[in-house]
């Protein structure tokens, strides 16, 4: 069902700004997305991911910069004429209207000829799986179910670009993961432009094609999910990728690649990855840690086991009072006095107090 | 101990055993309000209705038609007289309530969400129903009477050369429901209208849509149900009106509204059967209407409209 005019090329958002009152939600977003690309925007509540998408699907106004499609400025258009597809955290489907009309909502609107329109919701509803459901209303259907209805309402108009707003957070963990799935496969059947807004980690990393953290409506790294994930930019990109170890230690040593510093037992050797200032952070993983004797090594007691399955989570303490997490295959109860350790490449060194606002990565 | 002795069946506390039988004994709670509602509305309902079968001696209808029970109805329906302050009450309150449910709709339409001043525009628009009839009768005459000062910047300005009569006429009557009924009106489809997810109408418009549009095929369909109520309550309030008949109508005969006649056989002639006949004409003629927007009601979509706006 791919009809190729729909498709861009590219979408440039150039230093895309939106103040509320005074503050910046969204502080100068420059971005540019090729045709057919997986976009996430990730990030903690209020660091205007989601302002971002409701000025792109124009919703909001822009206080500042410019948004173009294929060269043509669309940032001062009404949301009607952009044609943009946009799937609500609420879902907001019209309660009013079948699954059916509410799918062929956008096609009424636009005056497609009732048998080519029908084909098209038909086309669609086969596409989320919901045949059996055509004729029922949203009240009717759970929660994946409505969900699975706004996705088809936003793409069977195979628009040039699908907005998503956190769209799988209103649901429990099992949909969710199938829901994911699902909107991977939709992405790779019709091939659609998407920026995809949430705030899970995980969610990003799986789904999508680039990902774009932001902060405080500052972007603080674009890059693969692959880069991302390994090479986070600053702390707070570590943070909220799994280093949820973040010890604040004094620095001994600075080397080119490797620094040294003071604490964890006879101190803890890691990567350089920021210009440091006089505080530094180390941020690891909890899986990066392991049980035994090592490079990096240092005792401590355990204090809290989690049962996972296959593994335990652990936070223990070591003899100077840091707090560590990680994950051991070893069976371990609390007051355990167990060495770890952690290889250096795994041990990432920032400065304490980030940039607000690091140059582009990608 | 070596046996223990066989354990009573526990005793069911009484809340429960109630509860098996679906009693909620806080229901008890309603008792004073059935009993005012029995005492203050049923039981003078069935009095009146009891009474308007019973014709006084003596009076215009048990001379013409008997003292059989529906003397008191039968003269009704033959006297053009009291059989047209039907058509007469319907004319003025059927557009009043029309009207004032139709303005209340893009004003309550502006107003939903946040905005500087709300409140304050809010209380002008509301303040009239405080008012009362007798104050908005007072100030319809000084202001759109003969000698009002509408008429006088007419008449100064050259507009006009004779005093329009928007007082003491049909006009006055709908001029001043609209002006009582108005806010009661904007409040509820307001409540109505907030009701409503603002998502779906944003939704609508990225699929396309543009203003007239979502407000027809989204915001209308589910306000409906809402706008029905409010002109059901609208009507019943704009039918019975008596004062501003009287004070700013032309109660003789343009304005001889039914709650006119009602008064006129009680308080004047004296024939409570009379009155009470009238009274319940009155009331059949609003459940007829109320029953016919219900019934129009009853086709559109009544469930949940996304909670908070």
């Amino acid at each position: 069902m791919s009809r190729p005019s729909t498709k861009i090329s590219e979408l440039r958002l150039d230093h895309v700004t939106r103040e509320f009152g005074g503050v910046r939600a969204l502080d100068g977003l420059d971005l540019t997305i090729t045709g057919g690309e997986f976009v996430a925007l990730l990030g903690p509540s209020g660091c205007g991911k989601s302002t971002a998408l409701n000025c792109l699907a124009g919703l909001l106004p822009l206080t500042g910069g410019t948004i173009t499609l294929d060269g043509r400025r669309i940032d001062t258009l009404q949301p009607e004429q952009r044609g943009f597809g946009m799937v609500f955290q609420n879902y907001a489907l019209f309660p009013h209207m079948s699954v059916r009309s509410n799918i062929g909502f956008g096609l009424r609107m636009a005056k497609v000829p009732k048998a080519d329109a029908r084909r098209r919701v038909d086309e669609a509803i086969r596409l989320v799986q919901l045949e059996e459901h055509a004729d029922k209303f949203p009240g009717q259907l759970s929660g994946g179910q409505q969900q699975r209805v706004a996705i088809a309402r936003a793409i069977v108009l195979e628009p040039p670009l699908v907005l998503m707003d956190e769209p799988l957070s209103n649901l429990d963990a099992k949909l969710r993961l199938e829901m994911r799935t699902e909107i991977k496969r939709i992405h790779q059947t019709l091939g659609l432009t998407t920026i995809y807004v949430t705030h899970d980690q995980e969610e990003a990393l799986s789904l999508a094609d680039r990902l774009v953290l932001l902060r405080q409506g500052r972007v603080q790294q674009i890059g693969s999910p692959e880069e991302v994930y390994t090479e986070p930019a600053n702390r707070f990109v570590a943070g909220f990728m799994g280093y949820r170890n973040e010890i604040e230690l004094p620095v001994s040593q600075v080397n080119e690649k490797t620094v040294v510093l003071d604490g964890l037992g006879g101190g803890l050797t890691g990567v350089r990855r920021d210009d440091l200032g006089e505080r530094v952070v180390a941020a690891i993983r909890p899986e990066d840690f392991t049980v035994g004797d090592g490079p990096n090594a240092t005792e401590i007691t355990v204090e809290v086991v989690e049962y996972q399955g296959r593994e335990q989570a652990i936070q223990g303490r070591t003899g100077d009072g840091v707090d560590l997490h990680l994950r051991a295959d070893a069976r371990l109860a609390p007051g355990d006095r167990v060495t770890v350790s952690v290889p250096p490449e795994r041990v990432l060194v920032f400065a304490a107090e980030s940039p607000a606002a690091p140059e582009e990565v990608a | 101990m070596a046996a223990a002795p066989a354990v009573a069946r526990p005793r069911i506390s009484l809340r429960h055993r109630l509860a098996e039988r679906g009693i909620d004994r806080t229901l008890l709670l309603l008792l004073p309000a059935v009993v005012f509602v029995v005492a203050l509305f049923i039981y003078p309902f069935v009095y009146g209705l009891q009474l308007s079968f019973q014709p006084q001696a003596g009076s215009d209808a048990a001379n013409k038609y008997g003292t059989g029970p529906f003397a008191t109805y039968r003269l009704f329906f033959a006297d053009p007289y009291l059989r047209n302050t039907i058509w007469t009450t319907l004319k003025i309150g059927l557009p009043a309530a029309l009207f004032n449910v139709l303005a209340s709709v893009p004003i309550a339409y502006r107003m939903r969400g946040r905005f500087r001043g709300k409140r304050a525009v809010t209380t002008i628009l509301v303040v009239p129903i405080t008012l009362g009839t007798v104050l908005t009768a007072e100030g319809l005459l000084a202001f759109m009477g003969p000698t009002g000062w509408l008429n006088r910047i007419l008449l100064d300005v050259g507009i006009v050369d004779h005093p329009v009569r928007l007082t003491h006429n049909y006009w006055g009557v709908v001029f001043s429901l609209t002006i009582t009924g108005f806010p009661f009106a904007f409040l509820l489809t307001l409540s109505y209208l907030t009701g409503i997810d603002p998502t779906l109408e944003r939704a609508a418009s990225t699929l396309g849509a543009g203003w007239w549009q979502r407000f027809r095929h989204i915001t209308l369909p589910l306000l409906a149900p809402g706008l029905a109520i409010t002109f059901c309550l609208s009507f019943v309030l704009a039918f019975s009106v008596f004062p501003s008949a009287i004070m700013v109508g032309e109660p003789a005969r343009q304005t001889r509204v039914i709650s006119i006649a009602a008064f006129h056989a009680a308080f004047e002639q004296y024939d409570y059967s009379m009155a009470s006949a009238i009274a319940m004409i009155m009331g059949a003629v609003e459940l007829v209407v109320i029953g016919l927007v219900l019934a129009w009601r009853a086709r559109l979509y009544k469930g949940a409209t996304g909670g908070k706006g």
